[in-house]
């Protein structure tokens, strides 16, 4: 595996009308590495995917993917990119086979029929292999896209959401599946709104509209965010969380079953912010949340004006 | 009760008033119907181009051909005087009667011999020159009752001093299914082609599945392609279909080659395959695309000569269905099937095709593009 990155973009930009949808967006992904891609809707997540694997054309900005430069091979990207679109992209009145059957030939793949087959024996779908693709449930509807985005053993593999919709096991088979692939060293570049799923990745990058807010690991991002947090629990904790939000010094409080998690940026003020409370109420210093810190970044970024509306 | 249906009227009225193709269909085609039939059709077509074929230029032909002029059914488009040169402009389509006045026609006149007068009429369309061939011998009464005066006037007598001969070409016994069942390649071709085409590409752009198809190494060229072999393959069954019926039900004669046929019937399956898929680059949903090939198969039917006579119309819309490739195609079947026309004389309606082929392929080669939005 040589050290250059997988993924390299940089000052990615794409507007639509007067919009800016995606801001000058910096990525490196090295090979081999699961990153996951958060941020709230709308923030361009989906566009900064589609122009990595040549869906769209960057307005600004330059990268390589694979060493290839986005802008003039993205043929030759196409055929190493594996990308697994939002909603269910393959053919709901072909069977569950002649889907992958078809990707196969798309692909010009050697022994078709031997890949085809072993795709369906790795799914589990070979009995129903003639079943139509439309008629799968949402679990396997994802496993079988999954299948048919690494039919053609791509070195990168783009995921829009894949878990959006699907139940809490199928989503766990699925990302062990993911690590799977990324061990035998594909990269992956997953967009996801789950903060479990954010902590399986390697790494995560945080995009606010159309502006990268953070890249790193997990303990990185929480580090480089500067939140502390609080946890009080007490009878009515959980119902003083607007109110406690007013106080100076909060960034955001919320209730968490029957206790409020609060946090803010200096823990001084956070402490003093909460002390009218402290008789009823005992709080205690816990280590920010990944959600702490994201949606910090993106009320920041929204009070940031960095928003340019049509 | 009432609250609930006017919280339904509100969400539909609201819900139309934001679909465009909505729009289409309800102000549309009121419009388009109102001009084609209001307007444009005209079943009981005049000014139709005649040619003279005269060797005998006297003061009779020359009010016949007066005569002729004032029923409002014939314009004189040419003159010509070397034989077939009449039977070639007829063939072509440039004109649809020939009057060949022979020579000696007014000494054989005046000495009361009864000449003939010979009216070929393109009978292709049976209904297009039906009132015209109706008015001839009245006219002709008409203009020789005023020249054939003092002691002529006997020459009026029954029978008539003119013996107006009908030659019927390219469909002699005045058949409409003749006529009918070839134009029906054209729409039914373009019925199929067109709505289908561009439904199969809106169809995947509407489900999910065109985002997928771009992400793969395909080429919009080769979506192109792929998507079209199959409905060229229906379109040919078609063809076949209509050609077995023509010759086996309908006894259409076929006159001309049958290899020209199919060439110019490939031609114009690749006109409407071409015009599909630029008309699906322009919407994004099925219904609309539907919708949006209604709007093209309407004239294709009334205004191309399929229905109503072609030379019926005002200018203005002959005008516009020169534009459909229809017009062209239904001339070329016609002309090939009914007149045996060869490749010269299908030469020019091809060429027409050739460039609509061109323009339609560039729009949607240039419209599709691999990447989404």
């Amino acid at each position: 595996m040589s050290d250059a990155p997988a993924i390299a973009v940089r000052g990615l930009t794409k507007r639509f009308g007067g919009r800016t949808v995606v801001d000058h967006v910096d990525l490196a992904v090295q090979p081999g590495r699961i990153c996951g891609f958060l941020g709230p809707n709308g923030s361009g997540k989906t566009t900064t995917l589609r122009m990595i694997c040549g869906l769209l054309i960057p307005d600004e900005g330059e990268g390589e993917v694979l060493g290839l430069d986005l802008r003039t091979s993205r043929r030759a990207i196409k055929q190493q990119i594996g990308y697994m679109t939002q909603k269910f992209g393959l053919f709901s009145d072909l069977s569950i086979a002649e889907n992958l059957e078809f990707i196969a030939r798309v692909y010009s793949l050697d022994n078709r029929n031997a890949r085809v087959e072993a795709a369906l024996e790795r799914l589990g779908l070979t009995s129903r292999a003639g079943h139509l693709a439309g008629k799968l449930s949402g679990g396997w509807k994802q496993r079988l896209a999954l299948a048919a985005a690494v039919l053609h053993e791509p070195r990168i593999l783009l995921l829009d959401e894949p878990t959006a919709g699907v139940d809490p096991q199928a989503r766990r088979e699925f990302w062990d599946q993911i690590h799977a692939l990324a061990r035998e060293g594909m990269t992956v570049l997953v967009s996801t709104h789950y903060m479990d799923e954010a902590e399986r990745c390697h790494e995560i990058a945080y995009i606010a509209y159309g502006v990268m807010l953070a890249h790193g690991t997990t303990d990185q991002v929480i580090a480089a965010s500067g939140l502390s947090a609080l946890e009080g629990e007490g009878p009515g904790a959980d119902r003083l969380a607007a109110e406690i939000e007013e106080r100076p010094g909060v960034a955001m409080a919320a209730p968490f079953g029957t206790t409020l998690h609060v946090c803010g940026t200096d823990p001084e003020a956070l402490r003093a912010a909460v002390a009218p409370w402290a008789e009823r109420i005992t709080w205690r210093a816990v280590p920010p949340t990944l959600e702490d810190v994201f949606i910090n970044l993106m009320r920041t970024a929204t009070d940031g004006s960095v928003v340019e509306q049509a | 009760m009432w609250e609930r249906i006017g919280a339904m009227v509100f969400k539909e009225v609201r819900q139309m008033a934001r679909d465009p193709g909505m729009f289409v269909m309800m102000l549309m085609f009121p419009i388009i119907q109102l001009a084609i039939f209001g307007f444009a059709i005209n079943s009981d077509p005049r000014h139709l181009p005649l040619a003279i074929e005269s060797k005998d230029n006297s003061v009779y032909s020359r009010s016949i051909v007066s005569a002729l002029r004032t029923t409002g059914y014939f314009d004189v488009a040419k003159v010509v005087t070397t034989y077939g040169e009449g039977d070639r402009l007829l063939s072509e389509g440039e004109v649809q009667f020939v009057l060949t006045v022979p020579a000696d026609f007014s000494r054989d006149l005046v000495r009361g011999q009864r000449p003939q007068l010979l009216l070929t009429v393109d009978a292709t369309d049976p209904a297009s020159t039906g009132p015209a061939v109706a008015a001839v011998n009245e006219a002709i009464a008409r203009a020789l009752a005023r020249d054939l005066a003092g002691p002529l006037t006997m020459r009026l007598q029954t029978p008539p001093p003119v013996d107006v001969v009908l030659h019927r070409s390219f469909n002699p016994e005045g058949i409409t299914s003749h006529n009918t069942v070839p134009g029906l390649l054209a729409i039914i071709l373009s019925m199929t082609m067109v709505a289908l085409t561009a439904m199969s590409v809106t169809r995947e752009t509407e489900q999910g599945t065109m985002e997928n198809l771009l992400a793969t190494p395909l080429r919009p060229i080769e979506v192109m392609i792929g998507k079209i072999v199959p409905y060229f393959a229906m379109g040919l069954v078609q063809v076949l279909v209509v050609l077995l019926a023509a010759a086996i039900v309908f006894e259409v004669p076929f006159v001309g080659s049958f290899g020209l046929l199919l060439a110019v019937t490939l031609l114009f399956t690749l006109v409407s395959l071409a015009l599909g898929f630029t008309l699906s680059t322009l919407v994004d949903s099925q219904i609309m695309s539907m919708q949006l090939s209604m709007l093209y198969l309407l004239p294709s039917i009334l205004l191309s000569g399929f229905a109503f006579p072609f030379r019926g119309m005002p200018v203005w819309a002959q005008w516009l269905a020169e534009l459909l490739p229809p017009t062209h195609y239904i001339r070329l079947v016609r002309g090939v099937m009914l007149k045996g026309w060869d490749w010269q004389l299908a030469l020019s309606e091809t060429a027409v095709l050739v460039v609509m082929l061109l323009a339609f392929g560039t729009i949607a080669v240039r419209r599709y593009r691999d990447t989404v939005a």
